[in-house]
């Protein structure tokens, strides 16, 4: 059978076609779907964990304990999860235990573009590269094979362009394998010094066994064509490199590490002059260079952003099909929703210029302007680790012009041991957790403070005000964002408590469907435009609803974008603005 | 086989990632090699989304090359413009939704909204202009606007119209099938 399928769904088929039994993930653009499409296959027992760490060792111990597992993340999130995974390769596995690691170049949703493959070799474990939907399937259940085989976990790596482009695959039958015997086996599983040393050494063999693989494995292959240029490539590049060298010979690399150093021998002897066609990081380059050959890569091709075939053209051919100017267009940055719950608090924080710790999530766009209300952003749990720092910096009365705001999603994640932080060591931040009830950023997850699980069964709800309690927080504030009113009274009294304070703004996503379904019943809101100060106030406008528009200086609300909720109404100081119904 | 390179470009929440999916899965039903592209997550809240879809006998890069771009098919006029460095020059097609959306900077007056759209994209293209959404009211259902672009931008393509009416019936919601057909057989018509 054949089906239309993007790199995640053809991973999800193929992690099931293998006999999958086990999966977990934490959310993460570009790898959530992958998740998403296992959950529907029953026979997979799929989940949403707190974290990637989590997930990995969870994995890792279904591994152990007999199971085909598989991990997915996006590349940041094997930074959370490097620490099981650097001695996972030490442990090796039970049953195959497969790592996907889901990188983003041209950072579309990250705040960074790492090289993960870097990641493999570090560890000194396999990697799998594929080039597209197919290879993604393919690749899925050849990682499982060689994962049992050379008792290893493997990597597979994707990227934006693999994991949301859609191509046609050629699909199968899931082939049940069963889950095998565990025994124990404390010198393999257990990593004290005496047995790590020994377990280091059958790493470092396996490697060596690997790379054998590696030189005749049918995924690293040579593409004989003219012999004037010889390109290797792996992954997305390949594509690229291809659709600009259609005559070329190429040495296709499935599974770039360990590098397979006779091969590409073979493959110099075969051509004249060759490139390395790569994203991001040297990974390839700087493999055949420590094997003395002299090569062209990095020297013309980019090492920062995404590649695609007419920077490939221009870096290697000198060319440009580009024949038509790019014209002005208008600048179109992506905005928090008309009514989401996170405006009313940063329009508070804007107000009194507080200095905001900031998280990743939907909230991180209050950035931007009209809101600009954020100042820093690095990675999940930042904001609750940081402002203790920040404090500390800068001292007591800090604190009461500091605050972090984190997502609920991200203060499960990784805020937690952050806030135990704050109170272990006597600090007096503030900490703002946006409970919007879901994972809005990424699509809409459940997460464990939802009571859900990923097939929406209904589960124990991890109840915030007790957790900030237990830790030893004693000043908790619960509110709803819409009321600006309640929003401001919360803040003023834990900016300025002589302790830490938490402040839970408790409202669902406006996109959540029975928050939708609510909103629908409310009436839209209109602007009086005689009552209106318009460009003397624009205090609305600040508030960084979209649906809120200025025309001819005066505010105007859109009333095919304005959810009616009436955040809007308590900005404004005349009374302009009111539900349609009443004028 | 012919190859073909199109962009589907517009605003978040318009159904650029519908249309593509409706326009790849016709390609491959009519025995097309296809790939196509597009970005998720961030660029969705409200920003500008694009889809590459490309088919052909064999296809590699997901990606369209600027200068090698067939045809764009735009649910939005700026969004038109933004890609159209992307055509063949001298014989792209551009079919074009008569529609503005205003952005957030234009409204805070830090950026402004492209003028004369469609003599700049005539200098350089074939350009078919659709009042989508009042001939899609007109049958009824405001929804159907982007049926009737591709039907428009069907006619461009190598794809035989059954083909088209059996991926659509497929994938719309059961009782809009009749008046989704009926859209892009009146899309199909408009030249
Ligand atoms: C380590 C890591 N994992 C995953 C992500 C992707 N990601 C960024 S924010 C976020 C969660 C957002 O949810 P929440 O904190 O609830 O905020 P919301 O978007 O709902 O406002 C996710 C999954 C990331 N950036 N880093």
């Amino acid at each position: 059978m054949r089906l239309l399928l993007s790199g995640n769904e053809a991973i999800a088929r193929g992690a099931w076609e293998a006999s999958c039994h086990v999966a977990s993930a934490y959310p993460g653009t570009p790898s959530t779907e992958i998740l998403e499409n296992i959950a529907f296959y029953k026979e997979i027992k799929a989940e949403w964990a707190p974290n990637e760490k989590v997930a990995f060792e969870a994995m890792l111990g279904a591994s152990i304990g007999g199971a085909r597992a598989l991990v997915a993340m996006k590349h940041v999130g094997l930074n959370v999860a490097a620490d099981p995974l650097m001695t996972s390769a030490y442990t090796g596995v039970n049953g195959g235990f497969v790592i996907i690691s889901a990188d983003d170049p041209g950072m579309h949703s990250s705040q960074n573009e790492q090289d993960n493959r870097i990641f493999a070799r570090f560890a000194k474990i396999p990697l799998l590269e594929p080039s597209d939907s197919q290879e993604a399937h393919d690749f899925v259940k050849l990682a499982f094979e060689i994962s049992e085989k050379y008792d290893t976990p493997v990597i597979v790596r994707t990227t934006t362009r693999i994991s949301h482009a859609k191509g046609i695959v050629e699909v199968d039958d899931r082939k049940e394998v069963p889950i095998r015997e565990y025994r124990k086996n404390p010198e393999k599983y257990t990593m004290i010094p005496a047995y790590a040393r020994r377990r280091h050494e059958i790493l470092e063999n396996r490697l060596e066994t690997l790379k054998n693989l590696s030189n005749s494995i049918e995924i690293n292959r040579i593409e004989e064509g003219d012999n004037e240029i010889g390109i290797v490539a792996s992954g997305i590049a390949y594509q690229y490199a291809r659709e600009v060298f259609p005559e070329a010979t190429f040495l296709k690399l499935g599974m770039p590490f360990p590098f397979p150093d006779d091969l590409f021998r073979k493959f110099s002897s075969m051509v004249k002059k060759i490139y390395v066609v790569e994203e991001l990081e040297p990974f390839i380059e700087e493999q055949i260079r420590i094997l003395g050959f002299e090569v062209t890569g990095k020297e013309k091709i980019p090492n920062t952003g995404e590649l695609n075939p007419q920077i490939v053209r221009k870096a290697l051919k000198n060319e440009d099909l580009q024949g038509i100017p790019v014209q002005k267009s208008v600048k179109r940055p992506p905005a928090m929703c008309p009514g989401c719950p996170h405006l009313g608090i940063f329009f508070e924080l804007k107000k009194k210029r507080i200095n905001v710790m900031g998280d990743i999530g939907c909230y991180t766009l209050a950035v931007l302007p009209p809101i600009e209300s954020i100042d820093t952003t690095v990675d999940m749990g930042f904001s609750v680790s940081s402002v203790h720092g920040f404090n500390m910096a800068r001292g007591e009365s800090s604190a009461k012009k500091s605050v972090a705001v984190i997502g609920d999603s991200t203060f499960v994640h990784s805020g937690i041991t952050g806030l135990i932080d704050i109170v272990y060591n006597r600090g007096f931040s503030t900490v703002i957790i946006l409970d919007n009830h879901t994972t809005a950023m990424t699509g809409h997850q459940p997460h464990p403070a939802t009571g859900r699980t990923i097939r929406g069964e209904p589960t124990k709800k991890l109840d915030f005000v007790e957790l900030a309690r237990a830790i030893g927080v004693e000043d908790i504030h619960v509110v709803d964002p819409h009321d600006l009113k309640a929003t401001r009274k919360a803040l003023k009294e834990a900016l300025n408590y002589p302790g830490p304070s938490v402040i839970i703004t408790d409202r669902p996503c406006v996109l959540l469907p029975d928050e939708w379904k609510k909103l629908q019943k409310n009436p839209k809101k209109v602007v009086d435009q005689e009552l209106c100060q318009g460009d003397k106030c624009g205090n609305c406008f600040r508030l960084g609803c979209p649906a809120i528009v200025w025309k001819n200086g005066k505010a105007f609300i859109d009333p095919l974008l304005c959810v009616g909720c009436d955040l809007c109404i308590q900005t404004c100081p005349f009374d302009a603005i009111h539900p349609e119904d009443e004028t | 086989m012919k190859s073909y390179n199109v962009i589907i470009a517009g605003v978040g929440g318009q159904g650029i990632i519908l249309a593509s999916e409706l326009l790849a899965l016709a390609a491959m039903e009519a025995g097309y090699d296809v790939k196509k592209s597009e970005v998720h997550g961030m660029s969705q809240r409200g920003g500008d989304v694009v889809s590459h879809v490309r088919f052909s006998e064999k296809v590699y890069s997901p990606l369209i090359e600027q200068g090698t771009c067939d045809l764009i098919l735009a649910f939005e006029k700026a969004e038109a413009l933004r890609y159209l460095h992307y055509l063949k020059p001298g014989e792209g097609v551009v079919v074009m939704n008569d529609l503005e959306i205003i952005p957030l900077p234009v409204t805070a007056g830090e950026d402004t909204y492209p003028e004369n759209v469609e003599e700049t994209i005539r200098n350089y293209a074939n350009l078919v202009v659709v009042d989508a959404i009042k001939r899609a009211k007109e049958l009824g259902n405001p929804r159907v606007a982007n049926t009737i672009m591709l039907g428009v931008a069907s006619r461009f393509f190598d794809i035989p119209e059954d083909v088209w009416i059996r991926v659509i019936s497929n994938r719309v919601p059961r009782k809009t099938i009749e008046v989704n057909r009926k859209a892009f057989q009146l899309g199909r018509s408009i030249s």
